[in-house]
């Protein structure tokens, strides 16, 4: 049987084949019409059955006759099947950040979701990048290479971004900026993993996870070595599709 | 402009009838989505759907007539004040509803943001002159559960007669000695509002009427205990919500045909939701009308709420007045005990609180609990904490959700209850 995994973020719309192993993975922006472009990223692929996850979940399932499930349990699926010692996940995405403990079946124990506030997301980072007029692989590299950093007292996005220019005002080094507002958002996942209780092995999930500075950041914060995923971007779809596999989804 | 019957009642009131006519406006789809889409209502709801078809009609002409005759009416907010002595003086309390994004906005002209929805709420109904309930009174009751709310009527007391309670935060000796005159103060002031004696007689009658409605609460919450529930939590929250407001004896009759009717369902093994949907308690801070959000968005993912450990719940009806004390004196002092025994997270320690939430997810055979606090809602955030601790010791999962009125964050909340649900 191959299914299909598509997740529908925020920021970009991603899809796995799966027929016990990828064969086939995608990802493009999720623009203003997602259906439309789930449609596209779909013609031409033959599959069995679809599971659809993200923030759009419920307006494209739907439209394509797929079934839904949350990115938590997608999450934790794909870790589970990558790596099948897993103890938790910290996932970073364009809108929500999330941290789970996974139980010993590979279910989900427990689990912590950021609020409505953008703060230790992959939109804030974004945001925070254009400030500094970098993209955001600069913006990771920038941090890397700083050889001290700034403390940044505002968590809330729009504040952060005024402390920034204020900052930037004031002469501040680049670097130094860059690897302050990386140091925010490992600070806020790092509670936030806290309060959840990280267990080993724990894999680092999501969009979020190509950024390097963020992995340097939370491995020491944690006080431990993160498994990053060959592919960090497509867990939720692959874990989408593992789900229409196995079942345990919402028809 | 001709005006009907209700316009020119809520423009006697002094009522801002055009923001007022965009609030009715809005309630109507809201509730025709919430609740009349929903299948295998109990018939007895068809009263909930009345009353809350004509929110700010039917129910204040009463008020109105009441008052037209010399009566009075008390509004509160608060599950602290003893609404016993209304009753046994002739006044009328009501429970005033604070649930609305609606009237955040133009209390954002005087409160800061940052503060909970619910107080926010209740002081824009007043300020922007939208609410005839808070017109219609001639006291408010206040208290003092939280510092924002304690802040808020002091403003609030520039725009109405307010008087406030105190309610201590030690459930000890010296406040127990400090509530017991609280309530006693409150007697006074009723009887000076009302110009009627509270006697032994009247105030036996108006406990056994109150305790009464707290019987048919507790029959109801003991019938949401069945598989399949044979109600949906969001009709019962709203049952529990208009009785806040309503005639107590008339409460009284219609929960007891609701009550009769849900044991017949209990009965052939009916319900709203199938049997082995997922079960939840909710716990937490109060919902006020229109306040339906969460219960909506957990239903509508498939999940039926059993329970709600809330003061628009168990802290309502759970504690009855004891009955049969003979003195004046000694029923005072019942009746404040009873008060005292509100879980409520304002007292420090709280530690009863989070044995009733680990009784009602046993005795409700609840999945899991999800806990709820209003953002800004410091005492219940705090709190949750503790509850979260308790729950993972007792082996029940517990969901820990903070939001406001407000829409914006629907889909973060839905995704993380999908994913509880999908844990359970």
């Amino acid at each position: 049987m191959i299914t299909a995994g598509l997740d529908v973020g925020s920021r970009t719309i991603k899809l796995v084949l799966f027929e016990n192993e990828v064969s086939h993975r995608a990802v493009i922006d999720s623009g203003l019409k997602p259906v439309e472009r789930c449609r596209r990223l779909l013609d031409g692929r033959s599959f069995d059955k679809l599971v659809v996850t993200g923030y759009g979940r419920d307006l494209v399932a739907p439209e394509l006759s797929g079934a839904t499930i949350s990115e938590i349990s997608a999450q934790a699926a794909a870790v589970r099947y990558l790596y099948p010692d897993a103890g938790s996940v910290i996932d970073i995405g364009g809108q929500d950040s999330k941290v789970i403990r996974l139980n010993d079946k590979g279910g989900v124990l427990k689990f912590e979701m950021n609020d409505r506030c953008a703060a230790g997301t992959g939109k804030f980072l974004e945001i925070m990048a254009r400030a500094l007029e970098l993209n955001i692989d600069e913006f990771a590299k920038t941090a890397l290479e700083a050889e001290r950093s700034v403390t940044l007292n505002s968590l809330c996005t729009v504040f952060a971004e005024s402390e920034v220019v204020s900052l930037i005002n004031k002469g501040e080094d680049a670097h130094a900026i860059a690897l302050g507002l990386h140091q925010s958002v490992a600070s806020r996942l790092t509670s936030m993993a806290k309060r959840v209780g990280v267990a080993e092995r724990l894999v680092f999930a999501g969009g979020g996870a190509m950024n390097p500075c963020l992995v340097k950041l939370l491995e020491s914060r944690l006080g431990l070595k993160m498994t990053v995923p060959e592919d960090p971007q497509i867990t939720a779809a692959l874990g989408a599709a593992i789900i229409a596999a196995n079942g345990k989804h919402k028809e | 402009m001709t005006l009907n019957a209700n316009e020119q009642m809520w423009s006697d009131l002094g009522i801002d009838l055009e923001s007022h006519g965009q609030l009715m406006n809005a309630l109507g789809p809201i509730y025709g989505e919430i609740y009349l889409s929903q299948e295998n209502r109990p018939k007895g709801m068809g009263f909930y759907d009345f009353v809350v078809g004509d929110i700010h009609g039917i129910r204040v002409k009463e008020l109105r007539e009441h008052a037209k005759e010399g009566g009075k009416v008390v509004a509160t907010y608060c599950v602290f004040v003893p609404e016993e002595f209304c009753w046994a003086t002739g006044a009328i309390p009501i429970s005033l509803c604070a649930g609305t994004q609606f009237s955040v906005p133009v209390a954002e002209e005087v409160l800061p943001r940052n503060t909970c929805a619910l107080i926010k709420s209740s002081y824009g109904f007043k300020l922007g002159r939208l609410c005839p309930y808070v017109q219609v009174s001639h006291l408010i009751v206040g208290e003092t559960t939280c510092d924002g709310k304690k802040k808020m009527f002091e403003l609030m007391a520039e725009q109405h007669p307010v008087y406030v309670m105190e309610v201590p935060n030690k459930r000890g000796a010296a406040g127990r000695t400090l509530w017991q005159q609280e309530v006693r103060d409150f007697k006074a002031k009723i009887e000076e509002l009302t110009g009627n004696e509270i006697t032994a007689e009247n105030l036996a009658g108006a406990i056994k009427k109150v305790n009464a409605r707290r019987k048919e609460f507790k029959r109801l919450s003991a019938l949401r205990a069945a598989d399949p529930a044979p109600i949906s939590g969001k009709d019962a929250l709203l049952a529990t919500q208009v009785s806040m407001y309503d005639d107590v004896d008339r409460e009284v009759q219609m929960m007891q045909a609701l009550n009769d009717e849900l044991e017949e369902r209990v009965r052939k093994g009916e319900g709203v939701a199938p049997k082995g949907a997922k079960r939840i308690l909710i716990s937490g801070s109060p919902m006020a009308i229109p306040n339906w959000k969460l219960h909506h968005i957990i239903e509508s993912a498939g999940a039926v709420v059993v329970g709600e450990e809330s003061c628009t719940g168990s802290r309502f009806f759970d504690e009855l007045v004891p009955e049969g004390t003979e003195n004046l004196e000694d029923m005072l002092t019942v009746l404040a005990d009873r008060y005292l025994k509100t879980n409520c997270a304002c007292f420090t320690p709280n530690t009863e609180r989070l044995d009733d939430i680990i009784r009602m997810a046993r005795d409700l055979k609840a999945d899991g609990v999800i806990h709820y606090n209003l953002q800004f809602c410091h005492t219940y955030a705090n709190e949750a904490v503790q509850v979260d601790r308790a729950l993972a010791e007792a082996g029940i999962p517990l969901l820990r959700v903070e939001t406001d009125y407000s829409d914006e964050d629907a889909g973060q909340l839905k995704t993380r209850i999908d994913a509880f649900l999908e844990m359970l």
